[in-house]
């Protein structure tokens, strides 16, 4: 294809023209931006079902629901929650969507190292997802365990936890091929004159990202890949009448699943890394530092796991070596923060709506990691441990954190993926009832926690029922923002105006090319010679 | 891609490489799950060891570790383009590879025989220690025999690539990719070997 006239234009990926044709041809495609777009449908398919459960659980909480939801499905719900959201959706959300479609678009590359490897990495998220999905209705009923699993529960349970558990595993193939594809990439594939610290932020952050990916990844494996033989044979290692000790699961289980949070986080703060500059029209305020923060959090947060385990039951050393050790972890993290508002500090600001939700991300993930810091300190920890604070903090920084972050880098992308640009105005009024039923839901909740509300509980006592109603409303403003934010895009696909190439006036390479992008990103690869945020109003002043 | 070939025989042994540190990382999973439980019960891990017969053990090593030499031997044929030694060296992997397997099932139908495996009304009555020490014993040798089957499906298809001109002097990465597979899983044996027949 790089040898087509420079006459007529590249056709964009979105038209096919290989030999074969519509579904088929997206079903078979190695292009690493359809690839991007599959995972795109099929994540937002998966978080609008967990959104759903999510929102029967909160009316449980409203009593008079409790005759349509018995206690066992209320179970039933809190883990299908978990397992989807974090393991089809929040886990490989960005890397898998943006990752995919910019990755070699924002380092000038035609491709993905391994196109078919990626491809594959696909389908084995569709299996894992199948099975996630298949566990809930064959064997004993969908697993009652919460998302983690945790031994010796999992392993007497009648529930179909092995069928769930192993859905997980093939789950955590797809994520480490990936892994291995963006690293190899980045190493291999980047343009002439891409030298490391000329790459965008997204690219850093895919980077730490990949290499979580590919050291965690395989110790959850492992783990529940024990769980399986322990349900089937009794090997014994997590079963203390054989000498196994189930405190063993959970370290194996957060050794991996700790780093998996910043699997989570790192693409989102890329994302808002590249968002910021843009808008601000300014270069990002220390590059380097926001580089090296990434790749120390990648390192630091393998060190924190045992936070989870505060009440488990571990020597007092251990214990103020992770507490000491979580706190570090912060650090890193709000070096972060403090770049991005200097970013904006000066900047000529222009205010669209992904600066908007950027911004929200800052705001909402600033309270999920402080609040974070609160629990690495033991004493607050045991007070809170297992109630609704913990739910309601990791809720600030997986959805208000890396869930706003990927519907700000959807509406920054979104006219280079699609060529078509969105009703702002629809995008801002579904920001109001979903920012404000966010704070209602997920401080409600920790307020509830603070009180004393336990995690998980089917019912509640009389005195956490004004903050539960507050909260269960919250989720009603929430949901109706998220469906007038996806009916917009949704809308915008189909008939949206046509988007120009450079609508943003970014300058990172992918708003050279035109929106959509051609099948092969670039007629000639770039040669780079200068850092990627380089803003000509910045060289005038 | 159509008509875009893209070659790039670094970046798929960089790749390979990335692979081999998961495989290392999964089974480094295992080993943090053995020291812990060896650092528990000593004693047992002692009389778990006695168990096992260290000479069948060493004997699948030198097996082993041959089966690597002779997959080395076959790329340097195919680099100097003489196809049908790099296939005889090949067919003696495969052939390495599966007498491993027929010790080990030798080894294992031992166990069983003698009531020592997972769940076993013989195992319940041994001290908690030795339990585990056959939990780990069957998990880790299990687990380990997965990748040899997968070590030796790769090969077998190596082989016929080789047979059919896909492999030749000029093109010989996926050989080399699969030869680093199957030195992972000699080396990860090396460590099983001390770890469980030496350990008495």
């Amino acid at each position: 294809m790089s040898g087509t006239h420079a006459t007529t234009p590249e056709p964009s990926y979105l038209v096919d023209t290989g030999t074969r044709t519509g579904v088929l041809a997206w079903l078979t495609t190695t292009d690493h931006k359809r690839i991007g777009l599959l995972y795109l449908y099929s994540m937002m398919t998966f978080f609008f079902v967990g959104v759903g459960i999510g929102l029967v659980m909160r009316l449980v909480q409203l009593t008079t629901f409790q005759k349509l939801i018995t206690a066992q499905t209320y179970n039933a719900l809190f883990t299908v929650h978990g397992v989807i959201m974090i393991f089809l959706f929040v886990v490989p959300g960005l890397p898998a969507i943006f990752g995919n479609f910019f990755l070699p678009i924002l380092i000038g590359a035609k491709d993905v190292s391994f196109p078919r490897l990626n491809l594959a990495s696909w389908y084995f998220f569709i299996a894992g997802a199948i099975l996630a999905v298949l566990s809930l209705f064959t064997g004993g009923g969908a697993p009652d365990t919460g998302w983690t699993f945790y031994a010796p529960f999992s392993l007497k349970t009648g529930t179909n936890v092995s069928l769930a558990v192993f859905a997980a595993f093939v789950l955590g193939f797809s994520s480490m091929l990936t892994g291995i594809n963006f690293i190899t990439t980045i190493h291999r594939m980047r343009a002439p004159g891409m030298h490391w610290f000329r790459m965008p932020l997204m690219c850093w952050a895919l980077y730490s990202t990949a290499w979580i990916q590919l050291l965690a990844t395989p110790i959850v494996a492992i783990t529940l890949l024990l769980v399986i033989l322990e349900r089937f044979f009794g090997i014994g290692i997590f079963d203390p009448a054989k000498g196994g000790d189930p405190l063993l699961y959970q370290h194996l289980f957060w050794i991996y699943s700790h780093p998996a949070v910043y699997i989570m986080i790192l693409p989102a703060m890329g994302a808002i890394s590249e968002i910021l500059p843009t808008f601000a029209k300014r270069p990002i305020f220390g590059y380097k530092a926001i580089a090296f923060s990434s790749m120390s959090i990648a390192g630091v947060g393998s060190l924190v796991w045992a936070h989870h385990m505060f009440t488990s039951g571990m020597s007092g050393m251990a214990l103020m070596i992770f507490s000491l050790l979580t706190m570090v972890v912060a650090v890193p993290s709000a070096i972060k923060v403090f770049n991005w508002v200097s970013t904006l500090y000066k900047g000529s600001i222009d205010f669209q709506p992904p600066l908007l939700f950027a911004l929200t991300f800052i705001f909402l993930f600033c309270i999920g990691g402080l609040t974070g810091v609160m629990q690495g300190a033991l004493a607050i920890n045991v007070h809170i441990h297992d109630t609704y604070f913990i739910v309601g903090h990791f809720h600030y920084v997986m959805f208000g954190g890396t869930g706003m972050a990927l519907f700000a880098a959807l509406l920054y992308w979104f006219p280079k993926m699609f060529g078509k640009m969105y009703s702002k105005k629809a995008i801002y009024a579904s920001w109001f009832p979903m920012f404000i039923g966010f704070n209602m839901l997920y401080f409600g909740m920790m307020i509830l926690g603070m009180m004393g509300m336990p995690r998980r509980y089917y019912v509640h006592l009389p005195q956490f029922h004004t903050m539960h109603v507050i909260a269960t409303v919250g989720s009603w403003l929430l949901v109706l923002g998220l469906v007038i934010f996806f009916a917009t895009l949704l809308y915008a696909t189909f008939k949206g105006e046509k988007a120009e190439d450079n609508p943003w006036g970014g300058v990172t390479l992918e708003w050279t090319i035109p929106s959509p992008p051609p099948l092969e990103n670039f007629d000639v690869i770039p040669t780079i010679t200068r850092g990627p945020y380089h803003f000509e109003q910045e060289e005038h002043r | 891609m159509s008509g875009h070939v893209h070659r790039d025989d670094l970046g798929s042994r960089l790749g390979m490489w990335l692979f081999l540190v998961t495989e290392m990382v999964l089974f480094g999973g295992l080993f943090i799950g053995y020291s812990y439980m060896r650092y528990r019960y000593p004693a047992e891990f002692h009389h778990g060891g006695m168990e096992l017969n260290a000479t069948l053990g060493v004997i699948n090593t030198l097996v082993l570790l041959t089966s690597s030499l002779t997959v080395v031997l076959s790329i340097v044929a195919v680099q100097r383009g003489e196809k049908q030694r790099a296939m005889a060296l090949l067919g003696t992997t495969l052939g390495l590879g599966l007498t491993f397997l027929v010790i080990k099932g030798f080894e294992w139908s031992a166990k069983f025989h003698h009531g020592l495996y997972p769940n076993s009304a013989h195992l319940a009555t041994l001290p908690p220690g030795e339990q585990v020490f056959f939990g780990l014993y069957f998990t880790m040798t299990g687990l380990h025999g997965v990748h040899v089957i997968a070590g030796l499906s790769v090969l077998s298809v190596m082989l016929w690539w080789v047979a059919t001109d896909r492999i030749r002097q000029d093109r010989y990465i996926h050989l080399e990719n699969s030869g680093l597979y199957w030195h992972l899983v000699d080396v990860i044996w090396i460590f099983l070997l001390p770890l469980f027949y030496l350990a008495a």
